[in-house]
């Protein structure tokens, strides 16, 4: 690696970090925007004083704000979430299983989306401007224009409800195999897919246009070489980075997209998890998963610029 | 087997036409063109902008670029029709037969693949010959054409070699599978001068070496006299004339041939300095912010009252960023600017109105010198507003007298600059900076942007105001003939310093220094055999050292 | 001159309708917004046009007034994020320097944490009501409105007719209003439609997960929500507002599209 690449990684691998510290700062100061305070949430407005007072010593909420913040932060980089309010259980035991099961969901959509986006962006750009790519344009302009839990209806109903193809619902057991799993996510698979799918290869189809509408594409084809010369030797050394940028920025895309369809299909994950405790206002839950949503979507945009960085011939081989 | 290697005849070549929100519509862009090229001759194609030129030269590969197609016609490479759309042909024919050179190297490199096997990729897919004899045969041309180090000059990058070179290395990989005929499509135009020469000297030896047979394209009569045998003269998609190069230099017989031929013949009396310059620029220093290094190094020059001062280098000069220190958009880090008796502010905002008046600047892009969205006579219209407080009827005969002035009619008021031609465009740039009455306008590569004959009435018509209006002209330009046609005096820049200074007459006269010697002379000249002496010249010269 | 193709013309009437529905949903809708007119997901029949919801409320009312409520809450968010976000930009443009750099940073932290997610955390702590909602929406989305129009006026800023009006001694004023404003707005106008859509995606989700209009008022995604349960035994009902969001959606696209294309017209050749 050369000392330009190592250089502008390390900077950004830096402020991945310190967007990482911001992101913590920012939600922990998020819920720190109304006078109300987690102790009068977890008694209710009927509380007398006392008892708010004696609570909130308790949880040390006297102590001033960016106080709290460092504790809270420095606990949650040692793996301790705190305990959450409504049952009192340790937020980090209960959060481990359901974040196994969101990325065994999200990555089983990643498995399905990105193969499948790239395949039709390839298709597109092939038949670029004939119907194909016209019906294909259409399709995911019609997808982007219905919210998640919409489509994650109008696919149950199709698919659970009229064709009894799968169950409605996604519950996972404990001692399931690999293939019940398997079929128990199939459908927030496919909605998720769905969610993705349309963002992914309308991105891929702009990368590989960009590329091959380049000079050097034309030299190629001047040389006499075969379209799959011309696309495999030349194109595709181009496009593998912006497509795997493309991949990589649709997947935190997807992350996101998870907490809608976790909650339409009753699927036991992270995204579950937290639009009850937002409901039940349960407030270090709802910190500790936005942390973890928010990181994980940081350090995903982060390698998608890394990767650009090393697939860039002009940094790989300064002058 | 025929005995011309390329045959062309009646070609046509359409392009398809989709506007936003209209119609798609097919237009004719080459109305039946015929020529023929000899095995180890050299054609070369010229014209203006929309000629058709590229076009042409890359039918002989019987390719058309995005929407374009050949739409009728024949074209014979080596005695088979090639429009048959018979894709083995093509491919053997591609890369093979026939090559091609584009204007722009630097995007037609593959950026992520080294310089040799981009240049021996040819030979290679067309099992032309083994691997090693193929980068042998890439050395020997990197040492014809001589790049540095041919022997590893190719394990490079194409970012990691200059503009120059890299044009060179895509004459090599046009000429390394040995091909018939090679097309040129302007590919010294975007190149420095003193670099243009070298590559053209670069690549006409090459040619005479190697036997091959080639289109020339370029808009430039005085670099095509230098690499051809014949001539062709295109106009708007239509063959005007067509001749040896002797004939087409020396007697031309058609008027528009004529007109090419005489272009930047435009002669000018040089005017005697005057008591007091307009102009005073003193020991001016600059850099741009967060670079260590001076851009302007100690630079005085003095213009005098209806006088025009010419500032002439090539890119990386320093003479477009005098311009900004003149106009107070970069403060300099020392030195100063005296303005008609009085010392400039160094920064924009804290000068006078009356200073920003008499002080006005025409761009060299005039596309984007104008905003979009306003009309000519909004835009001719302001200046008239801002500084003298023009109103109705009053704004209105001022924005006629303007308009015909720059010899356009008032029936332009109401236009938008994108319905404007080229050449209309820079007028109403003209007119605008006359508005405001100023003492000096600075005119920054003002007719670098536009096709010859154009830039030739640009010329004339900034002379001929300058008559009437008695205005001094700060001149910046990379062109030297225009510099002759227009300049009273001429400063030449050299990075960031001005290595030579004077009257158009003493610096355009011996004995020169060395950079001046270089620039001049490497001036293409509309003469036979030009490039021939000036290259003997040199050498003796390097001899003699 | 002005030649509307039909796909922006039926745009335009849909998207009108919508707009008109909304204003005049009370004397539109057949029913009261919270009304039990009749029993549990009745079919569609003359009585009720689109059948009843889950405790037999007129679904064609309860569309109405949801739709009234839904595109209310966009378009006060999107007016919001619209002049914060358009100001903000030209302003970090004009003047450049430390206060350009300094928002630009603030608006990349932001956009560094979902929106979603963002607004999830800030609801568990504040009252979900209609002001803190399109409060909450309208803020998060202008940090993408000052992404766009800070790219988009970055591009005017240094074109050489606004540097030309900087050395004619044109005032701030001027070259904000006169030079950079017209040429950016075509783009930010079709950005205001993808925005608007956006919004209406982004309150629906939010209400169905029970964070958005709270009952008895009806929107959209709240529509889903209280019905779901109807589609296992083959009630349609909650899929009602994917056809309304998925109009909406598509034919303020198509209007979007024609006013981005009549733009890159104007710039382009003779």
């Amino acid at each position: 690696m050369s000392p330009i690449v190592l250089k502008l990684v390390s900077q950004r691998i830096a402020l991945g970090l310190m967007l990482l510290l911001a992101a913590s700062a920012l939600i922990f100061a998020g819920t720190q925007i109304l006078p109300g305070d987690v102790a009068q949430s977890i008694l209710g407005q009927s509380a007398t004083p006392e008892a708010l007072e004696n609570l909130r010593r308790d949880l040390g909420l006297n102590e001033p704000a960016l106080t709290r913040y460092f504790n809270w932060l420095s606990d949650a980089l040692r793996g301790d979430l705190g305990t959450a309010l409504t049952n009192g259980k340790d937020i980090a035991d209960s959060m481990s299983g359901r974040l196994q099961n969101t990325l065994f969901l999200a990555a089983s959509a990643a498995a399905v989306s990105v193969p499948l986006a790239i395949f039709l962006g390839l298709l597109a750009v092939q038949f670029r401007n004939r119907w194909p790519d016209k019906l294909i344009s259409a399709v995911t302009l019609a997808t982007i224009s219905v919210p998640e839990f919409i489509l994650g209806y109008v696919i149950m109903y199709v698919v659970a409800v009229k064709l009894r193809w799968l169950p409605s619902v996604s519950i996972l057991r404990p001692g399931m195999d690999f293939g019940d799993k398997l079929e128990a996510i199939a459908m927030p698979v496919i909605v998720l897919t769905f969610v993705v799918l349309a963002h992914m290869m309308r991105m891929t189809r702009a990368a590989i246009l960009n590329v091959m509408e380049s000079a050097y594409i034309e030299t190629a084809e001047l040389k006499g070489l075969s379209a799959f010369q011309t696309i495999f030797r030349h194109a595709m050394p181009n496009a593998i980075s912006p497509i795997v940028n493309v991949v990589m920025l649709n997947m935190a895309y997807l992350v996101v997209g998870v907490v809608v369809v976790e909650v339409v299909f009753v699927y036991p994950g992270m995204g579950q998890y937290l639009v009850d405790h937002v409901a039940k206002r349960d407030v270090p839950v709802v910190q500790a998963s936005g942390l973890v949503f928010a990181s994980v979507y940081i350090v995903l945009n982060t390698l998608a610029d890394i990767i650009a960085i090393l697939a860039n011939p002009r940094l790989r081989h300064p002058k | 087997m025929s005995e011309y290697l390329l045959k062309v005849k009646d070609l046509k070549i359409g392009a398809h036409v989709m506007p936003p929100n209209e119609k798609p519509f097919d237009i004719e862009i080459v109305h039946g063109v015929s020529f023929d090229l000899e095995k180890g001759k050299v054609l070369g194609l010229i014209g203006e902008s929309g000629a058709g030129k590229s076009t042409i030269g890359l039918s002989a590969l019987a390719y058309g670029r995005g929407s374009v197609s050949i739409t009728g016609g024949e074209v014979h490479v080596n005695g088979r029709d090639i429009l048959t759309g018979d894709k083995t042909l093509l491919r053997s024919l591609r890369g093979h037969e026939v090559t091609y050179v584009s204007q722009s190297a630097a995007a037609s490199f593959n950026p992520s693949k080294k310089i040799l096997e981009q240049v021996i990729e040819s030979c290679i897919r067309h099992k032309l010959c083994s691997d090693s004899e193929a980068k042998s045969r890439a050395i020997a041309l990197f040492d014809q054409l001589g790049l540095p180090d041919p022997a590893t000059f190719g394990d490079r990058y194409p970012h990691q070699v200059s503009g120059g070179q890299l044009q060179r290395a895509m004459t090599a990989m046009a000429l390394c599978p040995k091909p018939d005929l090679v097309i040129f499509d302007e590919p010294t135009t975007a190149l420095d001068v003193t670099t243009q020469i070298d590559v053209l000297a670069a690549i006409k030896r090459a040619i005479h070496q190697t036997g091959v047979a080639a289109l020339y394209i370029t808009h430039d009569l005085a670099v095509v006299a230098q690499v051809s045998d014949h001539i062709m003269v295109l106009q708007q998609g239509k063959t005007v004339e067509y001749g040896t190069v002797d004939q087409i230099i020396n007697t031309p017989k058609e008027a528009y041939t004529q007109a090419l031929v005489a272009v930047r013949s435009i002669e000018h009396e040089e005017k005697q300095p005057t008591a007091t310059p307009v102009l005073l620029v003193e020991g001016i220093s600059a850099r741009y912010p967060r670079v260590k290094s001076d851009v302007l190094s100690d630079v005085s020059v003095e213009l005098h009252p209806g006088q025009t001062l010419a500032v002439v280098g090539e890119s990386g000069s320093g003479k477009s960023t005098l311009a900004r220190v003149i106009t107070g958009l970069l403060p300099p880090r020392s030195g100063k600017v005296i303005f008609d008796g009085r010392e400039l502010s160094s920064a924009l905002a804290e000068r006078s109105g009356e200073d920003l008046r008499e002080l006005q600047m025409i761009y060299q892009m005039a596309d984007t010198a104008m905003n979009p969205r306003q009309t000519i006579a909004n835009i001719i219209g302001r200046p008239l507003e801002l500084y003298f407080g023009l109103k109705g009827a009053e704004k209105d005969k001022r924005i006629n007298e303007l308009l015909e002035e720059i010899e356009m009619g008032q029936e332009f008021r109401n236009r938008y600059p994108a319905e404007l031609s080229g050449g209309q465009k820079q007028r109403v740039c003209i007119a605008r900076a006359l508005a405001a009455k100023p003492k000096l306008i600075i005119c920054d590569e003002v007719t670098s942007a536009l096709d010859p004959l154009v830039a030739d009435g640009i010329l004339k018509l900034l002379l001929d105001l300058q008559k009437i209006e008695g205005v001094s002209y700060l001149f910046i330009t990379h062109d030297l003939a225009t510099v002759r046609a227009i300049a009273d005096s001429i400063a030449v820049m050299h990075q960031g310093k001005v290595v030579r200074y004077g009257s158009k007459s003493k610096v355009l006269a011996p004995p020169f220094d060395d950079y001046t010697d270089l620039l001049l002379s490497s001036v293409p000249e509309m003469k036979i055999g030009w490039l021939e002496n000036v290259i003997a010249h040199r050498k003796m010269e390097s001899a003699g050292n | 001159m002005m030649r509307i193709p039909t796909s922006a013309l039926i745009g335009l009437i849909l998207t009108s309708a919508f707009f008109l529905m909304a204003l005049f949903a009370p004397w539109l809708a057949p029913y009261g917004v919270g009304e039990v007119v009749g029993d549990v997901w009745e079919p569609a029949s003359w009585e009720f046009l689109f059948g009843t919801d889950g405790i037999g409320r007129d679904l064609l009312s309860r569309m109405i007034y949801g739709g009234r409520t839904t595109i209310f809450v966009a378009s006060a968010a999107t007016i919001l994020s619209f002049t914060l976000g358009t100001t903000l930009a030209l302003s970090a443009v004009v003047i450049g320097g430390w206060t350009d750099m300094l928002l630009s940073r603030f608006i990349d932290l932001i956009m560094s944490i979902p929106t979603l997610i963002f607004a999830l955390v800030v609801l568990s702590v504040v009252p979900v009501t209609l002001p803190v909602l399109i409060l909450v929406m309208g803020l998060l989305d202008t940090t993408r409105v000052y992404r766009l129009a800070r790219a988009v006026a970055a591009d005017v800023n240094v074109m050489d007719y606004v540097e030309a009006a900087r050395l004619r001694g044109e005032g701030t004023r001027w070259i904000v209003f006169r030079e950079i404003l017209p040429n950016v707005l075509s783009p930010l106008v079709a950005e205001l439609g993808m925005r608007f859509i956006f919004m209406v995606l982004f309150v629906s989700t939010l209400s169905f997960l029970g964070l958005g209009i709270q009952p008895p008022d009806a929107d959209w995604g709240g529509i889903v929500k209280d019905n779901k349960e109807g589609l296992v035994y083959g009630v349609p009902a909650a899929l009602l507002p994917a056809v309304a969001i998925a109009s909406l959606a598509i034919s303020v696209n198509l209007v979007a599209d024609w006013v981005l294309s009549r733009t890159t017209s104007l710039k382009g050749g003779r």
